[in-house]
């Protein structure tokens, strides 16, 4: 009762009622979050299920159009699966592993930002110069030699069973530098400040100190990335599945449903990859939105002057 | 003799601030040579505190009273020296071995807003030292005995829920040393507490620490530059510059006849409310940095009595009768009254 | 004599998202040629935004909502912008706290006093160096002509500062506002930029207002002091006047709450609370929550800075009588 109070009078919230893009974006996220959860409940099809899938609705236009039919809203896809409900199933697969993959590399990255920060010294360089050798690897390259080696290794149909987590992992591996960069960077500037230094007087082991006392105060600038980072590793799954590194065509999510549409958008099947771009667009530039938002609360000094 | 809490004995602390070995290369004379840069912030500094008192240590800024206040409490490792606490020896020891003297050893920070873990209300705050040194203890012990603690400094208790930034900086620094007085200490290292403070918080500020004292007959270090505080609320005074203790001698004796001719131009610049335009001595020069300490006496290079011997000849902090310590040879000889 | 600067009822309000606020709230003093003005208070009594208000500079939120700020019979609140930029950092200029608030980092020291004397004069740039050199000489700088030539950085602190007076008196200027020039500087410092401000207002004619909380340091400086508490001025008058004889309650608790080293180990006066924020600044006699006379008409009612019967101050308190009589019973004891 107490914390909503605090929360119904602090500054976030003023802020979040005064701006409209906010709000805007946030209702925009909110609903393609419920829908992407609540797709199995509300998709007319099920575009998993072969048994209700026939080739011969393959292609179809929107309903709006000449050829469409009302029972595919959107029109169907070169299998014949309802574009919606696909959409509405790939929207899911892509926030699964956008969340997941940023949840792993949270972890790494906050982990390690808070050693190399609170040790210093020759730690602190051993763990930045790996941060480094990762970032200058670019994520798709990691993630290309990874699955190229995993497809070899196991077989594509083990491939496609596993994929989801192989993406989370990938993706996760090769984005973690950027929490460990932001989190030891606020370690830094928290370290000698003079609270943490009471808490050594009153005797804290070192471990109390770093996880109880520093890092819920580099919090801040992490809540930031993690929203940017949400959408980044969105677009980097896309961009795997639209090479076909990514979810198979099977199970597809945004990025190979674009793929899949990719060849036939000359031959007038233009909706196929057109209706989940505007869906990945909308559903990264919210995210992106609300994150510089965040900013813009969490460190009112650095960017209002 | 008095018996002594705290006596530290030739302390040493050095920082290296040159970096990675990259930036440590330079090129002299053709050839790549491996340089240091070494701030040296304290050195060879003795003094004791007898139990009770108030020992006031004063200088200007980069004279390394702070960092002598944090190597005594164990925050940084000293780089030479010993330091004793009620004739243990307590530099060198591990966080284990250092466990019971850190219930005994608090400290009050400068800055009312950094010294506060800003997302920690204030009853966390205050609950976190007694039940990590007292980990048997009940729950509504601890509640007590934060209550009662919060009223000893003029918080309402009621207030425990509250972030630190839900208060305005005198509340803030009563909170600071509630923390403190928390595990009910012996000695208590101050530095510069009331500081950031405007001046009728500062008078209550300084009021409960001098009630708390009493109180609880706490033993004070209390690190400052404001000499009025320091001649209204200590018993002696150690005067620093440039890592050094020039001058060590009871409040009274200080103020009515400086020693060292630091001390005397230190206490010349105080501007005085009710003295208009009184002189001052003025200093040649400017502090030299400790990264590049003078030879001889470090005040050699501004000092109006310095000759040939202070300029190569450290001198040593000597006895001048009744407590008082000067570390100057112009005192010495006699060539300074 | 016309007077060189008269506030008059100013008043400065900071738009807020919860309506206005009054920071500062019908503040009226003068200053003479060459006379020299202490504005004592502490953090929140207003004494920087009226500074500021002088010379038209507060920043946004804040803007002057009433009175005026007559300057050589000029109303400077009046002024546009091209008119102000000709009085500032020439007619008044401005010494802050912080140096490098006035010395831009990436320009040497020569560059940065060469363009303010030619921003505001129709001279060479030799003739910029000479009076740059002759006024570094003036705040003592050692060796000018090769100080010249460097970079902000390259100085201590207390030489910054000292380049902040010479720039600040490049122009000749009637009037120099100092906010807290010396609370960031070490006491011997201190004393030499006091003295050096001192020694050049005294012998350029130049008149001062010193911004500050430290009543010690305006007592070496300054022939008046005014006393602002929450955004008003609650005591005026000569400084020997204010510090030995202190009229307001608030004024005769701050100096009492300073340990002068008469009463060593002694319980110091401490004024209870803090002072109000702007949001909620008290009805009636803004200081009468932490006021030990207070009566009840203090409560309801704003007193007005008036003179005192028997004294050459003046103070805003209705309670006078009893203060007085708290100072007399003070004296005795």
């Amino acid at each position: 009762m107490k914390q909503w109070k605090r929360f119904k009078n602090s500054y976030f919230l003023h802020s979040f009622k005064r701006d409209r893009v906010a709000i805007v974006s946030f209702v925009v996220l909110l609903t393609l979050i419920l829908l992407s959860i609540l797709a199995p409940v509300i998709a007319p099809h099920n575009p998993y299920d072969t048994t209700t899938i026939d080739i011969m609705n393959a292609e179809m236009p929107p309903s709006w159009m000449e050829d469409g039919n009302p029972d595919f809203v959107l029109g169907t896809d070169i299998q014949g699966r309802d574009l919606l409900s696909t959409m509405l199933y790939g929207l899911r697969l892509s926030v699964m592993i956008g969340c997941g993959a940023v949840f792993l590399q949270a972890i790494i990255g906050i982990f390690i930002g808070m050693i190399s920060g609170y040790a210093g010294g020759k730690v602190d360089a051993f763990l930045m110069r790996i941060a480094d050798v990762q970032l200058s690897f670019s994520t798709l390259m990691v993630a290309i030699m990874i699955s190229a080696i995993f497809q070899v290794a196991f077989g594509v149909g083990r491939y496609e069973q596993l994929a989801v987590p192989l993406l989370v992992l990938i993706i996760g591996l090769a984005e973690w530098p950027q929490y460990a960069r932001t989190v030891r960077a606020s370690v830094l500037g928290e370290k000698n400040k003079e609270y943490v230094e009471a808490a050594r007087v009153i005797g804290l082991s070192s471990k109390r100190i770093r996880w109880r006392h520093i890092l819920p105060n580099t919090m801040s600038p992490v809540l930031v990335i993690s929203t940017i980072q949400v959408a980044n590793a969105v677009m980097s799954e896309a961009a795997l599945s639209f090479l076909g590194l990514g979810m198979p065509v099977t199970k597809p999510s945004l990025g190979s449903l674009i793929n899949s549409g990719f060849e036939y958008i000359f031959s007038g099947s233009w909706w196929i990859t057109l209706f989940p771009g505007i869906l990945l667009v909308v559903f990264v530039l919210v995210i992106n939105l609300l994150g510089d938002w965040l900013r813009d609360v969490l460190n009112p000094k650095l960017y209002k002057g | 003799m008095k018996n002594k809490l705290i006596d530290i004995r030739n302390l040493v602390k050095h920082f290296d601030i040159s970096g990675g070995l990259l930036e440590q290369m330079a090129l002299r004379n053709g050839r790549i040579i491996r340089e240091r840069t070494v701030v040296r912030a304290v050195n060879d500094v003795s003094l004791f505190i007898h139990p009770g008192e108030t020992l006031s240590v004063v200088g200007e800024s980069g004279c390394g009273k702070s960092t002598l206040a944090r190597a005594l409490l164990g925050l940084y490792p000293p780089d030479g020296g010993e330091i004793y606490y009620r004739d243990n020896r307590i530099d060198g020891l591990t966080q284990q071995q250092m466990l019971p003297y850190r219930a005994k050893m608090q400290m009050i920070f400068q800055d009312p807003y950094a010294s506060l873990n800003p997302r920690m209300t204030v009853q966390q705050t205050l609950e976190e030292p007694i039940v990590f040194h007292n980990p048997s203890i009940s729950g509504s012990e601890v509640k007590g005995r934060v209550a009662e603690i919060m009223k000893q400094v003029g918080v309402d208790p009621k207030w425990g829920d509250r972030y630190p930034h839900e208060f305005s900086e005198g509340q803030r620094q009563r909170i600071s040393i509630a923390r403190a007085l928390m595990v009910d200490p012996e000695f208590v290292v101050a530095d510069e507490p009331v500081s950031a403070l405007d001046v009728s918080v500062q008078a209550q500020i300084l009021n409960l620490l001098m009630d708390a004292q009493e109180q609880r007959g706490l033993t004070y270090m209390f690190i400052t530059h404001d000499l009025s505080v320091v001649r209204h609320i200590s018993s002696r005074v150690a005067v620093m510059y440039l890592g050094r203790v020039c001058e060590l001698a009871p409040t009274a004796n200080l103020f009515e006849s400086p020693g060292h001719p630091y001390t005397r131009a230190l206490l010349s610049a105080i501007p005085d409310l009710y003295d208009h335009r009184h002189k001052y001595i003025k200093l040649k020069g400017e502090v030299p940095t400790p990264i590049d300490l003078p030879p001889g006496c470090v005040f050699h290079g501004r000092c109006p009595h310095a000759d040939g011997r202070c300029s190569r000849e450290i001198p040593s902090l000597n006895h001048q009768g009744s407590e008082i310590y000067v570390a100057c040879h112009a005192i010495e000889e006699g060539r300074l009254k | 004599m016309d007077h060189l600067l008269e506030v008059k009822d100013l008043e400065v309000k900071f738009a807020l998202r919860m309506g206005d606020l009054t920071a500062i709230n019908g503040v009226s003093f003068t200053l003479d040629r060459s006379e020299r003005l202490g504005l004592v208070g502490e953090s929140g009594a207003g004494k920087s935004v009226t500074g500021f208000s002088i010379i038209n500079l507060i920043s946004k939120p804040g803007y002057i909502s009433g009175g005026s700020v007559i300057f050589e019979g000029r109303d400077l609140t009046r002024l546009t912008n091209e008119g102000m930029r000709h009085i500032r950092g020439n007619l008044i200029s401005m010494i802050f706290q912080d140096p490098m608030m006035t010395l831009n980092p990436v320009l040497t020291i020569g560059t940065q006093m060469v363009e303010t004397l030619q921003a505001h004069m129709d001279i060479s740039r030799k003739e910029a160096e000479d009076i740059s050199l002759e006024k570094l000489r003036k705040v003592h700088i050692p060796s000018p002509e090769k100080r010249l030539q460097q970079y902000p950085h390259e100085f201590s602190g207390g030489m910054r500062q000292r380049i902040v007076v010479a720039i600040a008196l490049l122009t000749d200027p009637a009037l120099v506002i100092a906010d807290e020039p010396t609370t960031a500087l070490d006491v011997t410092i201190q004393a030499e930029i006091m003295e050096l401000l001192l020694e050049l207002c005294e012998s350029e004619g130049t008149g001062l207002i010193l911004i500050t909380h430290d009543l010690a340091v305006v007592s070496q400086v300054t022939q008046k002091i005014a006393v602002m508490y929450a955004g008003k001025i609650v005591e005026a008058g000569q400084t020997e006047d204010i510090i030995d004889n202190p009229r307001h309650p608030y004024t005769q608790g701050l100096i009492k709450a300073i340990p002068d080293g008469r009463n060593p180990g002694a319980r110091l006066n401490q004024i209870p609370g803090t002072m109000p924020s702007l949001i909620d600044i008290p009805p009636g006699c803004s200081f009468h929550p932490r006021c030990m006379i207070r009566g009840d008409i203090c409560r309801h009612e704003s007193p007005a800075l008036k003179n005192i019967h028997g004294y050459r101050s003046m103070a805003a308190c209705h309670m006078l009588d009893t203060a007085e009589k708290q100072a007399g019973a003070n004296v005795t004891k």
